[in-house]
């Protein structure tokens, strides 16, 4: 079980068995991501092995996010035109896509009573691993748990998007696309890849730019609670 | 494609070709990594090499530093497959699983409710701003 192959051999075929199962059931909440996750887990659990030595194979595909996530330009290159002639309505929407995320965390906050260190855990729960873990980790909170928290947001965002999108008659393709990266960052935005090339580059936008924006925001409302 | 031996001592010039685009593009990829890892050293800011790396590329391809054609194919794929590298990270909840149980449900409810909070206002102020201005 320690075997460095083995890690990468149980995420892989998790991730083959989720993509087969939602081709076998079409049904939204069968998300390739959440089963292999879930599978991951169980078989680990199971098997008795340690998530240290899980991580010695994993990491390898871990590793891939950074050169992936660089790889997001080049569907945001193709729509540039687009996006140059709607900044406008791109700028407002990621602005009050980071604004409500600080403000509804920080009104959940209080109505749940948490302390500091719990509220900045939760802070950055929009947008990308990489940038959240670090803004976690200035304020002090949790970190571990920022990273199951983003995680399990971009999961929800991945699998509900299209459902509510529809429900709150959000029809643009940018205006999806803003919704989707601002809210569940790149796992949402791989969902956004799959409505179109709009929603998609739109999404990518968002990552870079809400990242950026929270870094400071974060750090400006940390001293609320 | 007609001949697909590997074995011929790289005298298949088509072949030859066609691994060397894919190497090439993988190096491009993972040299933008690179020096995103670079700034993120060297810069004080907790924004990490991905973002570094995102921003360069989009200006290499918006001042013709490259062209699309020199990433496509390697970046489709790495775009294609994205959602199994968040898998390990994602398994990482079962060690933090004792900090989380103990209040698991305030943790999912704030989890959900932000999560289309911020879903609805980014895609409804998008939406009327875009509306606003076709309208005119």
């Amino acid at each position: 079980m320690d075997s460095v192959f083995f890690g990468v051999l149980i995420s892989l075929g998790s991730y083959f068995f989720g993509v087969w199962l939602k081709e076998k059931i079409r049904w939204s909440l069968m998300n390739p991501l959440l089963i292999s996750i879930i599978l991951v887990i169980v078989i680990l659990l199971c098997a008795g092995v340690s998530y240290d030595s899980y991580m010695k194979g994993a990491n390898f595909i871990g590793y891939l996010l950074t050169p992936a996530t660089i790889c997001l330009a080049v569907p945001l290159y193709q729509q540039v035109e687009l996006l140059k002639k709607n900044y406008k309505a791109v700028i407002a929407g990621i602005c009050s896509g980071v604004l409500s995320s600080i403000l509804s965390v920080i009104a959940l906050a209080f109505t749940f009573h948490f302390d500091h260190a719990s509220y900045v855990t939760f802070l950055p729960k929009s947008i990308t691993t990489a940038i959240g873990t670090g803004v976690t980790e200035e304020l002090g909170g949790y970190v571990p748990v920022t990273v199951v928290v983003i995680i399990i947001t971009g999961v929800i965002g991945n699998i509900f998007a299209e459902k509510f999108l529809k429900l709150m008659h959000i029809e643009e393709p940018i205006a999806k696309g803003i919704a989707i990266g601002s809210s569940s960052h790149a796992i949402g935005t791989t969902k956004a890849m799959e409505m179109g090339a709009i929603e998609g580059a739109m999404s990518s936008l968002s990552i870079v730019v809400s990242g950026i924006i929270t870094v400071f925001a974060a750090s400006f409302f940390a001293g609320v609670i | 494609m007609p001949c697909r031996d590997w074995e011929d001592g790289g005298n298949n010039r088509g072949l030859y070709f066609e691994v060397m685009k894919f190497v090439i593009q993988f190096l491009i990829i993972i040299g933008f990594s690179f020096v995103g890892e670079f700034f993120h050293y060297v810069i004080p800011l907790p924004i990490p090499a991905s973002i570094y790396g995102i921003v360069l590329l989009s200006v290499s391809l918006e001042c013709k530093l490259l062209k699309v054609n020199d990433v496509r194919d390697v970046s489709s794929f790495l775009i294609a497959v994205m959602p199994m590298m968040f898998i390990p990270a994602a398994v990482g909840l079962i060690t933090s699983w004792d900090i989380i149980s103990g209040s698991l449900v305030k943790y999912v409810v704030v989890t959900f409710v932000t999560t289309f909070v911020v879903m609805g206002v980014s895609g409804l102020v998008t939406q009327v701003v875009i509306r606003r201005g076709k309208s005119k």
